[in-house]
């Protein structure tokens, strides 16, 4: 029972950081129709900023934690949605009009582009988050234990995910960016900018992308160059879990693949815990390509 | 431009029975002889031959990983290329052929000659039943479905199921191909066992782009719904395109085995497969030399640029992109698509 809970935690922690990177994916493919296959990177290139913020000299230890975090956090959101911006101009908007194979290429050129960037920038060796990040305080709460990196990672995304549902729904962008999901000629018509709306998007999806960057990076400490499709493509399975295009549906299929991930890797063995998501990843697919949630169609986003 | 030159894609394919036979075979259906005359074949041929005979042993090995990396794209041609068919975990079953050939060797010392065929038939084996539940996915799913496939496939590997791979030491070879007691070992050896081995595909899949299967594959491509009004069962030819590319796949890992020696997972890695999908698109979906031309610019190109052999895949990524822009059709597209292409033009 106790393992049970335990690793009930950690998949929580897991899954909020795989709903982050599902936001991105599921909000892409509300807009534009369109699978972003170089979004996982956006995810390492975030974990990789903010690696360089917490080692550079800037943000030492002589900082208070909270304030750290929240710099290293917003540095490389705002860092890697402006990165989304330029990858939306350059490589995605000259093909909207073509058939959705050749984005579906020029995005796969996009993550091998960023991958071998951040190669040639930070080297091909595995990188660490330095240990003295966040302080190792674990608390016993009948008999489990809880630190305060799982703490930290709950609330940070969770506070995200809580301030998108929002935006979405109940600020006057947030529904534009719905009338553009349901039709974008119709939306055009209403005067609403449909290309500023799919700047917004690929500046918010790949930003939330990095925070979880981020937090993953302070949680496992150890980043590499090509963790990137990895965790892209767990996030694309919560993304489908949920039903694709659908928010709430991507943060709910995160933290149960999550959830589903951990106690695969407890109760089975954890060498086989990727086999195990990509293996769900697949049954989805076959048996329930509009995911679990079921799709609604007209909250699509 | 796109969606017009498919729509008259499909119009010319539907009418192929009314144009004169004469003209058929010039206008739609490559032979050898539309890619090169007579006498530049024969002078390609001579050039292949004479090749390793006044190059050192280091560009000799290049073109024997060239000629592997021609199989291999050739063999994911006919699933991406000729079908259309996204697939994104084809080191899997290169992997698989690999692997059979190191296991069965060590195991039961068979000859390698006999490891070719039987690598090739577990591959496709492997090939039609991951395949056949996932097959009607749609292009993108598919590809998220098959790199899941190529991850499952490498973690396997790694984990060492029954003690057989060896994990991530992988396994190391100890037989080698012999003919009538004679060892193929020198580079020079692999390099003309190799390319024989790439002329054997290369008109086993001309004679295939001919035929009738061939013709319901670029069908199936350009057109799903008007395939399967046609009376195309295109389930089927997609089938029959999976597992045919994963099985050549798998006999070229047998060679690949008897060069490399060391059958590691890392060699199968999903940056692989990235790779041998690139070639295809790079080189021209569907295109025979454009497979080759792709492949060229992937393994002998980085040789050549030395200094720059880091940034390679920085520019293979831009490189993608530019040529999703510019140059949808790839660098050498296949004829049947300038056929159409141009008709398209016409009208």
């Amino acid at each position: 029972m106790v393992l049970f809970i335990e690793q009930l935690v950690n998949g929580l922690t897991v899954g909020a950081v795989y709903s982050l990177v599902a936001l991105g994916y599921t909000m892409v493919y509300g807009v534009m129709r369109m699978i972003n296959f170089a979004h996982g990177d956006f995810f390492m290139i975030g974990s990789y900023l903010g690696f360089t913020l917490i080692s550079s000299a800037f943000l030492g230890r002589t900082i208070p934690l909270w304030v750290a975090l929240t710099i290293m956090v917003l540095f490389s959101m705002g860092g890697v949605g402006a990165i989304g911006i330029i990858v939306e101009r350059a490589a995605y908007r000259p093909l909207r009009k073509t058939s959705r194979l050749t984005a579906v290429v020029s995005a796969i050129g996009v993550s091998i582009f960023l991958q071998n960037a951040v190669m040639l920038i930070w080297g091909p060796r595995y990188r660490a988050y330095p240990s003295w990040s966040v302080p190792d305080v674990t608390w016993q709460v009948g008999g489990i234990y809880i630190n305060l990196m799982q703490v930290l990672i709950l609330s940070i995304s969770i506070g995200l995910m809580v301030a998108l549902y929002f935006f979405v729904q109940r600020t006057t962008v947030g529904a534009a960016i719905r009338a553009t999901a349901i039709d974008h000629d119709t939306a055009r018509l209403m005067g609403i900018d449909v290309d500023q709306i799919i700047r917004l998007i690929f500046l918010i999806g790949p930003a939330l992308g990095a925070a979880a960057g981020v937090l993953l990076g302070l949680y496992y400490r150890q980043i590499h160059f090509t963790v990137g499709w990895t965790y892209g493509l767990k996030a694309f399975t919560a993304a489908i879990m949920g039903g694709i295009g659908n928010i709430p549906g991507a943060m709910a299929g995160g933290l149960l693949l999550g959830i589903l991930e951990m106690l695969g890797a407890g109760y089975i063995s954890s060498a086989w815990k990727d086999v195990f998501v990509f293996f769900i990843l697949i049954l989805l697919l076959i048996f329930r390509p509009t995911g679990l949630l079921g799709e609604r169609i007209a909250e699509k986003v | 431009m796109r969606r017009k030159s498919e729509r008259v894609g499909v119009k010319m394919l539907a009418e192929t029975k009314e144009i004169n036979p004469k003209n058929r075979l010039k206008t739609s259906f490559p032979k050898i002889k539309t890619y090169l005359s007579k006498w530049g074949l024969l002078f390609v041929i001579v050039l292949a031959i004479i090749f390793p005979i006044i190059a050192d042993n280091y560009w000799v090995d290049v073109a024997v990983y060239w000629g592997i990396y021609v199989i291999l794209g050739l063999s994911l041609n006919i699933i991406v290329g000729e079908v259309g068919l996204f697939n994104m975990g084809h080191s899997a079953f290169f992997a698989i052929g690999a692997y059979t050939t190191a296991i069965l060797s060590g195991k039961f010392a068979l000859s390698l000659w006999l490891l070719i065929p039987i690598s090739g038939f577990i591959a496709g084996v492997a090939g039609y039943l991951l395949a056949k539940p996932i097959i009607h996915l749609r292009g993108d799913y598919l590809l998220m479905v098959t790199i899941g496939l190529n991850e499952i496939v490498r973690i396997t590997l790694l984990n060492n199921p029954l003690g057989l791979t060896g994990g991530p030491n992988g396994i190391i070879m100890l037989d080698q191909f012999k003919i009538f007691g004679y060892t193929i070992q020198r580079p020079i050896d692999f390099y003309y066992l190799v390319w024989i081995f790439v002329a054997i595909t290369v008109i086993i899949l001309i004679r295939l782009q001919n035929s009738r299967i061939g013709r319901c594959w670029n069908f199936v491509r350009e057109d799903e719904i008007a395939a399967a009004a046609m009376g195309i069962d295109t389930h089927w030819a997609k089938l029959v395109a999976f597992t045919l590319g994963a099985s050549i796949a798998g006999a070229a890992g047998t060679i690949f085995a008897a060069k490399i020696m060391v059958i590691s997972p890392e060699s199968f890695t999903f940056m692989e497969s990235v790779i041998l999908f690139c070639i295809v698109i790079l080189g021209g979906m569907g295109s025979i030399p454009g497979v080759i031309l792709g492949s060229a610019g992937m393994m002998v190109l980085p040789e050549l640029l030395r200094n720059f052999a880091q940034y390679r895949m920085l520019f293979f990524g831009l490189a993608l992109v530019f040529m999703m822009i510019f140059r949808p059709q790839g660098l050498w597209p296949s004829k049947r698509w300038i056929t159409i292409l141009r008709e398209g033009e016409e009208t």
